[in-house]
């Protein structure tokens, strides 16, 4: 790398204007269109119309297609909903879990598309409004259950600990609670499919140099950053379930703990 | 690309700060997902689930109703086998009673005809022993009168001294007989 950038600095090192392209269209106002967004609103309408699709008329025995579909509503609706809160409030909160998991799911996957390239959750619009949209869910559902009072009692006041160490309890639960959740769940998004993009960029761009413009033994070099770029766009795969994953596992986490009275 | 998004891509290089245009879309494309899963593609995996549970819960239901009615009817079957059994076993025990009876009655009633004709036979021969008796008693007792009155002479021939006498030798004469007793005691 260093090396490369020495010889000569034909090489450019991809930064963080990658994810910030050229508007294409409404440019300057609230509605700017560039390439990400426009991969992102894409993205969404196929993943709707998938479904749609695929469920557009469920058959008592499935087809291919139907089954395909059921099984992965089936295993966020058993494997995270029901798990993380039980068959009543799994029923309940099922529509935004699996909503929350399909999008990052299918929002993350572009980022190894060919020609999509980039993961429109590397911008943090999108993991922010998921989260937050979380995040009053998460509250809403405490106040419902224990009312508003009992909710943030039963938050910032944990049962069972001595009154004194409420001086230091309640802050670092408040912070916890009502801060570091929301960011948690956005950063965390945000920053893996940022960085899982550059280190594909990086791969990428290094294999392009060395092969096609220092070419002869240096395309040895090449050959292993291909590799690497290879190994990372599987990894990519991995990391693009086990952030749809976590990012749901852990809204379900948080309106459990927002509903359980006994936190 | 005009100069405003140059410099707008310059300024939102941030990537901890979110772009006005970056919340808007990702708002709509959120809301556009959420409603759509919300309204059309869950609704519809929920109405599917249902049903198939329902269809399955309604098989296994048919299934426990046609076992419930084989069972059923192996009970009845067995039910009128046993009665059959029971039936054929009563009938042979009655005609094997009424058997028994008929034998018994015919034992019976040969018992007392052959009774009848013994008693019969017996009141025959007795009757005829009587006869025989009477008669020659008579006929014995004429003789003898005859005889003794032609030996000792007129005397005897008083009636009734005449009669105590054959009656007396009679008498004797039976006891001395042996050949009388059979006949009286078969």
């Amino acid at each position: 790398m260093l090396l490369a950038a020495s010889e000569g600095g034909g090489f450019h090192a991809p930064g963080l204007e990658e994810f910030y392209p050229p508007a294409v269209l409404f440019a300057g106002t609230p509605f700017e269109l560039n390439r990400i967004m426009i991969i992102r609103i894409i993205v969404s309408l196929l993943l709707v119309l998938l479904f749609v699709w695929l469920l557009r008329n469920p058959k008592l025995v499935p087809g291919r297609g139907q089954s395909i579909a059921e099984m992965v509503l089936d295993f966020i609706r058993k494997g995270i909903a029901y798990d993380m809160l039980g068959k009543k409030d799994g029923d309940r909160f099922f529509p935004l879990i699996a909503v929350i998991f399909l999008s990052v799911f299918a929002l993350n996957i572009t980022g190894i598309i060919p020609f999509l390239n980039i993961s429109s959750n590397a911008n943090i619009g999108m993991p922010l409004v998921m989260a937050l949209v979380a995040y009053v869910v998460m509250i809403g559902a405490g106040i419902k259950a224990q009312g508003g009072g009992q909710y943030i009692k039963s938050q910032l006041f944990p049962a069972g600990v001595p009154k004194a160490m409420y001086i230091l309890v309640t802050p670092i639960e408040a912070v916890s609670t009502f801060v570091a959740r929301p960011l948690s769940l956005t950063l965390r998004l945000t920053f893996n499919m940022l960085v899982g993009h550059l280190l594909l960029v990086l791969c990428f761009a290094a294999t392009q140099y060395f092969i096609v413009e220092l070419g002869g033994a240096w395309a040895a070099f090449g050959a292993l950053t291909f590799i690497g770029g290879f190994a990372f766009t599987l990894f990519e795969i991995l990391v693009a379930i086990l952030q749809a994953y976590i990012f749901a596992l852990l809204t379900a986490a948080y309106i459990q703990l927002s509903v359980s009275q006994d936190h | 690309m005009t100069p405003i998004s140059v410099l707008a891509a310059g300024e939102t290089a941030n990537p901890l700060l979110p772009a006005t245009y970056d919340i808007i879309w990702s708002a709509v494309c959120f809301a556009i997902i959420f409603f759509a899963f919300w309204k059309l593609v869950l609704p519809k995996f929920r109405d599917i689930l249902d049903e198939r549970a329902q269809a399955i819960e309604g098989g296994i239901e048919k299934a426990e109703r046609v076992q419930a009615e084989a069972d059923e009817a192996l009970a009845e079957y067995q039910k009128q086998l046993a009665d059959g059994r029971a039936e054929a076993a009563r009938l042979r025990a009655e005609a094997q009673e009424e058997g028994a009876q008929i034998l018994a009655e015919m034992k019976q009633n040969a018992n007392d005809e052959a009774e009848r004709i013994i008693a019969q036979a017996k009141a025959q021969i007795e009757a005829e022993r009587q006869a025989a008796m009477v008669s020659l008693r008579g006929e014995v007792g004429g003789i003898a009168t005859d005889l003794a009155s032609r030996i000792v002479g007129e005397s005897l021939r008083d009636d009734q001294r005449a009669a105590n006498v054959v009656d007396r030798f009679i008498a004797d004469l039976e006891a001395q007989t042996p050949a009388a007793q059979p006949v009286k005691e078969y």
